[in-house]
């Protein structure tokens, strides 16, 4: 058996927070939408942006810098809400921009050095490198609340 | 069914579903007969249904239910010629054989064994209630099911026997307009008739116009058709039986087999004279046929009879029959759910679109009175329309789900020996099809509880002073976007004692506990509670209200219970309206589009200077025409902005809640009063307070729809009792 076939190649789409680059595995990512007003939540966390219609549906959006307690930007046309399924539920993710689509292998990726200081690392699955730039891999659950589970 | 690909499952299945309607309708004219209701056309539904659902099961060798469901109609015909007068305990039986009939339309479905014994019993009264009004009818009960089949299948025997056999009979067949709508062939029966033997067929094509005045839908041909046949008279009305009444029909046999020969075509027959017996109830089994006078009996060679009912051009113009007439000509189509959800998807979706497209329009700087922006127009009012109609389509009526109930309510108060009437109202209201599907196993439950639990004995009704028999009222209505079903009982209410006493003892509470009324009555819902000393057949298997606590709430509902010692107990579901559609007042508050449920507006006000009052800091009163009201700031209590100084020039709008208690609330401005298609929020990670549901709007954005009751409810602001004293003390300076 080769070596390339131990190797799973993973597809990250990249997109950046803040001025910094994060990414997600593109299996979760269902579309990506340009940046519509949202209608906000009364009382809602601050994360929380609102809601948007998708096709019918109401999507929950999340402002992905306030939920990794990055400053937030001002919201302009180039923003863009990427929308994840985890575990059969869509929520939407704004972000800045989306930057790129990269193919990597497990290899390249690297546990994350263990500051648990601060908080927005501990929903970084691993950090790899890619043109110099390190690219924080998110882990999805630990990004969208699940308050269900905890309730339960 | 496992044979997916069989046509003929396809068919049977398609039958059963209408048989579910037809077994509705049938319903609705029984109870519609039982409220007294003389209207010739409601005893013609339910006939019809019964027949339509016999023609049916015919046609899919369903021998059981076919057998059962002539005899009923039998009974039926003689109440529609009027021979019959049913009573109360005949309608009584009526309602149990329709119930038996759904039964064995359902066994019969689901390939069950069917409850032959029930059917003997049933079967038994009904004829012993024929007894009363005449023989003759039964014996046309006798013959009639093995006629059709048996005959055809002797026909190459009786081929080989001499011409003798032969009659000769001229039917004239002109349809109606009516048999065409229902998708009926001439072709087919003309088709069958020459099954029946030698026939020639000549149409008749005087009445047809010029080509310039033909109207495409009215049919003006007849046929004649000269029949040499074996087969009997009533075999050649068999092939007419499902257009009876769509059509006429004059059969003259003009030389006729001897009667001998009849009975032999047909073996099943008992003897000849019942034939004459079956055809000549014929006659009178069609009201119209005495109006018809083409033909008189008397002037045809042997046994004329018309058929000719029904024709609604040739009733009178009784507004009543009118209004009558539309159940029968209802057309239904049956659409997968899932096709329905995709279909309001796209539509959203359609909506978005038009939004950006007009939105582009507007910036290419196109005028208002170019072609394009009128174009644009007339499409947004096309897609509204559709939005519109495609929230028409989601939601049922719970008038089916209520039918149940009436069924459960004459079934438990016969187990229990107690006479009840079942009391319906709002069998209007929509809800999403799921939730009334999945709301039947709990209403059941709530209502053999009021019939066995509820309600006295009717010895102790009529000791306390009540009437006889007992009412269970079933409710349902919209209200702050939920639904609410109410059950309720006019019985003794609830015995707190004993209730109080049997928690203690089974170690639900503990002894020294002090409950008040309402927590007492609450205890009923707690697991294993069952009140009834006795253990009855009906009620009070160790199932309990908890069971129906649970099932309520896994519908997002909450279930509550009011209970007046001696005036009865209510129980009371309100149930989120998810899918369902709500009428709405859209409104502004902080830039935000919000929608209110329409049926807790009240009214409408605008803010003078001196209208409002403080009461304590930070809470307000608004005097409206003499009572005090607190006054909310809606974008204050959604958090969308801070206290602003004055609320002085704003808009108002009263509402009254469920428990009738009263709230302003203040608002920036009113879009719009519409219906809007309620979205479920997904509140797996976030329910925020006070909002019910979302909705899409015209523009693709996402209104929130508000739950005022919860918004004022968290508000900590002053309300019910405290207000109310409030406002009395106000009123008392």
């Amino acid at each position: 058996m080769s070596d390339q076939a131990q190797t799973n190649d993973l597809e990250l789409l990249t997109f950046r927070v803040a001025d910094q680059e994060y990414s997600l595995d593109i299996m979760s990512v269902r579309e990506i939408r340009g940046w519509t007003r949202t209608t906000p939540m009364p009382h809602a966390p601050d994360f929380m942006r609102g809601v948007i219609n998708l096709r019918g549906t109401v999507l929950p959006v999340m402002d992905l810098a306030r939920r990794l307690n990055l400053p937030s930007q001002e919201t302009n046309d180039r923003n863009v809400i990427i929308v994840v399924k985890l575990q059969g539920t869509l929520t939407g993710l704004l972000v800045d921009a989306v930057s790129d689509i990269v193919a990597i292998t497990e290899d390249d990726l690297q546990i994350p050095p263990d500051i648990s200081s601060d908080p927005s690392l501990s929903v970084v699955r691993a950090l790899t490198v890619i043109d110099d730039r390190m690219i924080r891999v998110l882990d999805l659950a630990a990004v969208v609340p699940n308050t269900s589970d905890e309730a339960a | 069914m496992s044979d997916q690909n069989d046509p003929m499952a396809e068919i049977r299945a398609s039958f059963f579903i209408e048989c579910e309607e037809l077994l509705e309708a049938l319903q609705d004219g029984l109870q519609e007969l039982d409220d007294g209701s003389e209207d010739p056309e409601t005893i013609n539904v339910v006939f019809r249904a019964v027949h339509s659902i016999k023609g049916g099961a015919g046609a899919f060798g369903l021998e059981a239910l076919v057998r059962f469901a002539h005899r009923y109609e039998t009974v039926m015909d003689e109440v529609r010629n009027g021979n019959m007068h049913p009573d109360s305990e005949a309608m009584k039986l009526f309602f149990l054989a329709a119930d038996h009939l759904s039964d064995l339309v359902r066994a019969c479905r689901d390939e069950t064994p069917l409850p032959e014994a029930t059917s003997e019993e049933l079967l038994e009264r009904l004829d012993a209630l024929l007894g009363e009004h005449g023989v003759e009818e039964e014996e046309e009960a006798d013959d009639f099911q093995p006629l059709g089949m048996g005959i055809s299948l002797d026909l190459p025997d009786l081929d080989a026997e001499p011409e003798s056999s032969l009659a000769h009979y001229t039917i004239r067949f002109k349809p109606d307009q009516e048999l065409f709508a229902t998708g009926n062939e001439p072709q087919q029966l003309l088709r069958n008739l020459c099954g029946l033997g030698e026939a020639k067929i000549s149409c008749v094509t005087t009445e047809l116009p010029n080509l310039e005045s033909l109207a495409p839908e009215t049919p003006y041909v007849e046929w004649l058709i000269e029949l040499d046949t074996e087969a009997a008279e009533p075999e050649i009305r068999d092939i007419f039986e499902f257009v009876d009444g769509l059509c006429t029909l004059e059969i003259t046999c003009v030389s006729g087999p001897s009667a001998e020969d009849a009975g032999d075509t047909g073996p099943d027959l008992p003897d000849a004279p019942s034939l004459e017996a079956t055809a000549t109830p014929d006659v009178s089994t069609t009201p119209a046929a005495a109006e018809d006078t083409r033909t008189k009996p008397e002037d045809a060679p042997d046994k004329v009879v018309t058929l000719k009912k029904d024709d609604p051009a040739k009733e009178p113009a009784d507004p009543e029959a009118k209004k009558a007439a539309p159940p029968a000509a209802k057309s239904v189509v049956r659409v997968d759910l899932e096709r329905i959800e995709r279909l309001v998807n796209l539509v959203g979706e359609l909506v978005i679109n038009q939004a950006m497209l007009s939105q582009s329009l507007d910036e290419a700087g196109l005028s208002p009175h170019s072609d394009a922006m009128n174009g644009l127009e007339e499409f947004q009012r096309l897609t509204r329309d559709i939005q519109d109609s495609v929230m028409m389509i989601r939601a049922q009526p719970v008038k089916s789900l209520f039918q149940r109930m009436s069924r459960i309510v004459r079934e438990s108060s016969a187990a229990v020996e107690k006479e009840v009437r079942l009391v319906t109202e709002g069998e209007a209201t929509e809800v999403d099809k799921t939730v009334i599907e999945r709301l039947s196993d709990p209403l059941t439950h709530m209502i053999r509880n009021a019939v066995d639990h509820g309600l006295e004995p009717t010895e102790a009704r009529q000791t306390a002073g009540k009437s006889k028999a007992g009412t269970v009222t079933l409710t349902a209505a919209h209200r702050s976007g939920r639904v609410i079903i109410e059950v309720s009982d006019d019985g003794a209410g609830i015995n707190r004692e004993r209730v109080l006493e049997k928690a203690v003892s089974k170690g639900l509470v503990a002894p020294d506990a002090n409950l008040s009324d309402g927590e007492i009555d609450n205890l009923l819902f707690l697991p294993g509670f069952s009140t009834a000393a006795q253990v009855s057949s009906l009620s009070g298997r160790g199932v309990g209200m908890d069971v129906v606590k649970t099932s309520i709430q896994s519908l997002g509902g909450r279930i509550s219970i009011t209970s007046e010692k001696g005036k009865g107990t209510t129980f009371s579901i309100s149930l989120p309206l998810t899918l369902a559609v709500l009428d709405g007042m859209v409104v502004n508050v902080a830039g935000e589009t919000l929608v209110l449920p329409l049926n807790v507006v009240v009214e409408t006000l605008s803010l003078g200077p001196d209208d409002v009052q403080m009461l304590r800091p930070g809470s307000y009163v608004v005097r409206v025409r003499g009572g005090f009201v607190p006054l909310y700031d809606l974008g204050v209590m959604l958090g969308y902005r801070a206290h602003r100084k004055t609320d002085a020039g704003a808009i108002v709008l009263l509402i009254s809640l469920e428990d009738g208690s009263r709230a302003a609330l203040v608002i920036d401005g009113i879009q719009d009063q519409r219906q809007v298609v309620i979205k479920g929020l997904d509140d797996s990670f976030y329910r925020a307070p006070g909002i019910a549901a979302a909705t899409i709007l015209g523009d693709g954005q996402i209104a929130l729809i508000l739950d005022p009751a919860d918004i004022i409810a968290g508000s900590g602001h002053p309300r019910g009792a405290d207000l109310m004293l409030s406002e009395r003390k106000i009123a008392n300076e």
